[in-house]
């Protein structure tokens, strides 16, 4: 199957990826190559078979809630590319 | 031979004996960097200054004590995708080039603690997304054995310090291969063990079901002590497994006799050099003499095991890399109009080629309409490719394969088509969705004189087995501590 340009830019938007024209052209056909060779899933019949997420039967691992050293609030904010007040700083999202 | 070409447990002999220190032992290869690091770039960042003060703190520490672990003093590097407090972690991004962890990854956290001296953070693929380190933001490691060759990847770099001595040996990730393929580029030897088995705690993500930490070593038995190391339960990753400690120096040299070693013909299908195969075949025949005996197995669903592997991965990075968004660390786009505009900019910006393919074919693999067709199906066929690897091991201890089709492959040789790429991890990605480990040994060496490597799989948790079988091949065939034809000054 071969890939669309809406396709890809739809799929990019949902990444929060931006592309030049040229990047999607390229895409679509590197990706629908990708997905062409996928297709040997699909003739395989696994309607009957269980997924697994993870390869060993690991469950749900709980432990008590103590309370342990963390990050302050500096070294959190230490990589911030902005940071203000004790925040991490964002452009405006509400008028 | 000089000090910085021998292996882990040669220098503890030596140290053992107070015939050199940890000084001269460091010194040496920080010699040896100044010499050839130019010319293999395996490092993304040195610190070997601060490694020399360590050492000469360690020798003082020595003077009225015996060393207390075999790693104790013995310098090495670690894979840039692993958190170091206070040293840039990059994982060779732009995304993340100015990224300093406010926190340790475990294994470093058990290196320091048993006097490891780090040298320097290794180069690799951008977020450990390739096959030949050629996706790193910053530089192009090469292979040793031949310079215009690339490493193989994604822990090229790792693999490159441990074949070239600017290590003594080195951390990897192994995602779909990238600890085993390029050991078996570079000659050394690498291990990817049971999922689980070493914590991922300050390991930076990429498929958080299928990543797994593991050494490159000289040889086989410097590899068991360095697993001895980094092994053990650990809180902090919750998919770590809590199981006894094992020793897996112990039993080591304990033989292959009565062992059952299997063959199976689906990893010896089109596409393979035939100087692989020719290789593999005297190692059976290696095997065989040892009292080994050789069974033939074979696989139903192999075929689908790489598509499986691509879609699951691509899918779990789409979703660990949505974290990169130029608001907490990292990168940020100088110029955008919003919020929304601010993510798209710096992600756009900041990720290279590779990881936004993976991230596109991940995000539509995971989306409304395709989600049964390529993830859900992906994971069922992991499934089926478990229960194959069941049905193997029913009739065999361990398995034998080649690691990679062929020998490294050219810089730049495959960069245009990533899907070709992406074929030379047909025969270590299986291991992944398995979750079983495999470990790559050097068996020869093709016409021109490149490594070629062997990979040796077992049942989950057969690490003892797999290091017992590759011991006996390489003291057997004496292809061990392998030099590549790398001048002491290039």
């Amino acid at each position: 199957m071969s890939l669309t340009r809406e396709d890809v830019t739809y799929v990019a938007n949902l990444a929060r990826l931006e592309f030049s024209e040229d990047e999607v052209t390229a895409l679509a056909d590197q990706l629908g190559a990708v997905l062409d060779y996928a297709e040997t899933l699909s003739g395989l019949d696994t309607s009957k078979i269980k997924a697994t997420e993870h390869v060993l039967a690991v469950q749900n691992v709980f432990r008590e809630d103590e309370i342990k050293p963390c990050l302050t609030n500096e070294e959190a904010l230490a990589n911030a590319p902005e940071s203000e007040a004790g925040c991490f700083k964002v452009p405006r999202v509400m008028e | 031979m000089e000090l910085s070409q021998k292996t882990i447990h040669q220098i503890n002999d030596l140290l053992d004996k107070k015939e050199v220190t940890v000084t001269e032992v460091t010194q040496a290869v920080v010699n040896r960097i100044n010499a050839v690091e130019k010319a293999t770039d395996a490092y993304l960042s040195l610190q070997t200054e601060t490694a020399l003060e360590a050492a000469q703190a360690l020798d003082a520490e020595l003077s009225g004590r015996a060393k207390k672990t075999p790693l104790e003093g013995i310098p090495y590097g670690l894979k840039d995708n692993m958190c170091t407090k206070g040293i840039l972690t990059t994982c060779a991004s732009k995304m993340l080039y100015n990224f300093n962890p406010p926190y340790n990854a475990e294994v470093y956290d058990r290196l320091s603690e048993d006097g490891g001296i780090l040298l320097g953070k290794t180069n690799m693929d951008e977020f450990a997304m390739g096959s030949s380190t050629e996706n790193s933001a910053y530089k192009k490691t090469r292979n040793p054995w031949d310079l215009n060759k690339v490493p193989g990847g994604s822990s090229g770099g790792s693999a490159v310090a441990v074949a070239a001595d600017t290590a003594f040996y080195t951390l990897g990730s192994d995602t779909g291969g990238s600890i085993r393929q390029p050991a078996s580029f570079c000659g050394v030897v690498g291990m990817k063990p049971t999922y689980g088995l070493v914590s991922r705690y300050g390991l930076v993500a990429f498929a958080s079901s299928l990543d797994q930490i593991g050494p490159f070593t000289k040889d086989v038995e410097d590899c068991a002590l360095v697993l001895n190391a980094i092994v053990g339960h650990d809180a902090k990753d919750s998919t770590s497994l809590n199981l006894k400690k094992i020793d897996y120096s112990q039993n080591l040299k304990q033989g292959v006799k009565g062992l059952k070693i299997g063959v199976a013909k689906e990893f010896f299908g089109e596409g393979l050099q035939p100087e692989v195969r020719k290789s593999l075949e005297d190692a059976i025949a290696i095997y065989k003499t040892l009292g080994a005996s050789i069974v033939d197995v074979s696989f139903q669903h192999l075929d689908y095991a790489l598509s499986a592997y691509y879609m699951i991965s691509s899918a779990e990075a789409s979703s660990n890399l949505a974290r990169y968004d130029g608001i907490r660390y990292g990168f940020r786009a100088e110029e955008y109009s919003d919020l929304v505009d601010l993510y798209k900019k710096t992600r756009s910006q900041g990720f290279g080629d590779e990881v936004k393919r993976r991230i596109m074919l991940g995000t539509y693999a995971l989306s409304s309409g395709y989600y049964d067709a390529y993830y859900k199906k992906a994971m069922q066929v992991r499934t089926i490719i478990k229960a194959d690897f069941d049905q193997v091991f029913g009739g065999c201890d361990v398995l034998l394969t080649p690691t990679a089709p062929t020998t490294a492959f050219g810089i730049g040789e495959k960069t245009s088509n990533p899907l070709e790429m992406y074929l030379t991890d047909i025969y270590t990605v299986p291991v992944n969705i398995a979750g079983i480990p495999g470990v790559s040994i050097p068996c020869g060496l093709d016409n021109n004189g490149m490594p070629i490597g062997m990979q040796l799989l077992g049942p989950i948790l057969s690490e003892e087995t797999l290091l017992k079988t590759a011991w006996a091949f390489e003291h057997e065939s004496g292809l061990t501590n392998l030099k590549a034809p790398l001048g002491t000054e290039v």
